[in-house]
């Protein structure tokens, strides 16, 4: 890599790069957002509240769950620990993401953490993982990041609007790990990363009776252990 | 009791979590094998995502030749070995998905 920042693509570029990239993976959250806005009138939320927790939590899975709760008349303790749990998934995010965004200062870095969701996150860190200056690569994540949130936040709208008139079993939920293949599999190249993904999967299905998507996590990080094996059996 | 306490809090343990370590690296040096660990994560947590989501079909785990959903993740797979663009492998797996839906009700 050179240390030339003039070699690093603009921050226009990075940023209209970041939101090209993005735009596909919108296909798969979209629906997420309308039938989130959409569950939440019917967990009798106000529309204040509905929009707030899409802008002030931004996580959908978790939101979908706490919409549940709040449907349920849980309590506000319950519900804070159960959308933590579910979002500690985004702490390995932000582990695999800080050595790119080391050099940045604190106002981008609070931004940057604010926009890491999965679906920004599987784009951003494909970017980063590609050899070319890294130096306007947060303009990239700040661009994919916004585009998301953007359609994360009218898509809520378009849910609360039209409330209960969509159907809930669409098999567009299915859209979604759909653009995570898409994002996963071409960089799928070395065996123990290969090895990671199998094992990482394999368990997330053996683990799904787990409670608050616990499985998950198990998944994952039995995922990384594999990976981090595969690579000493080999030397 | 309101709800807004829980929305703000619960905004700001996810925040915290996303924060963690963007801010705990600009301060302290990871250990190697940490930093190795990373690599990982994302097709670790990506892949431990879509498999159960694959084998949810219509609010249930239906571990069957039966899930459509099964065929259109491998179908999908099948075309991100050969392809890159993002789009061609959605619309390949919705493409499969509608296909082997219509199939397997045939059956």
């Amino acid at each position: 890599m050179t240390s030339m920042s003039g070699g690093a693509p603009s921050r226009r570029r990075e940023f209209l790069g970041g939101v090209r990239d993005e735009a596909p993976i919108l296909l798969g959250v979209a629906p997420f957002g309308v039938i989130f806005g959409a569950l939440a009138m019917a967990a009798h939320l106000s529309t204040a509240a509905a929009q707030a927790m899409s802008s002030v939590i931004f996580a959908g899975s978790a939101q979908f769950i706490a919409a549940q709760l709040l449907a349920g008349s849980a309590s506000g303790l319950v519900i804070v620990a159960v959308v933590f749990v579910v979002n500690l998934r985004h702490a390995l995010y932000s582990a695999s993401v800080a050595p790119h965004v080391k050099h940045l200062g604190p106002v981008w870095k609070v931004v940057l953490a604010y926009l890491l969701t999965d679906e920004a996150y599987a784009v951003v860190i494909t970017h980063y993982n590609q050899p070319g200056d890294a130096s306007r690569k947060h303009w990239y994540y700040l661009g994919a990041g916004l585009t998301l949130w953007s359609c994360w936040q009218v898509c809520t709208a378009v849910g609360i609007l039209l409330g209960s008139r969509i159907p809930e079993d669409w098999p567009l939920s299915f859209v979604l790990p759909l653009t995570f293949i898409a994002l996963v599999v071409p960089n799928l190249r070395e065996r123990s990363m290969v090895l990671a993904a199998l094992v990482a999967g394999l368990t997330g299905a053996l683990a799904m009776g787990l409670p608050l998507k616990t499985g998950l996590l198990v998944a994952a990080l039995a995922g990384i252990l594999t990976g981090l094996l595969a690579e000493r059996v080999r030397q | 009791m309101s709800i807004w306490p829980t929305i703000f809090v619960a905004g700001f343990l996810t925040f915290a979590i996303r924060l963690s370590f963007i801010y705990l690296l600009g301060r302290i040096t990871a250990p190697e094998w940490f930093m190795r660990a990373l690599r990982y994560v994302p097709a670790a947590v990506l892949s431990a995502i879509i498999i159960p989501e694959t084998l949810t079909w219509q609010g249930a785990v239906v571990l069957s030749w039966r899930n459509p959903q099964i065929w259109a993740a491998a179908v999908a797979i099948l075309v991100a070995l050969r392809v890159k663009n993002v789009l061609i492998i959605i619309g390949s797996g919705i493409a499969a998905l509608l296909v082997f839906q219509w199939l397997l009700a045939a059956i």
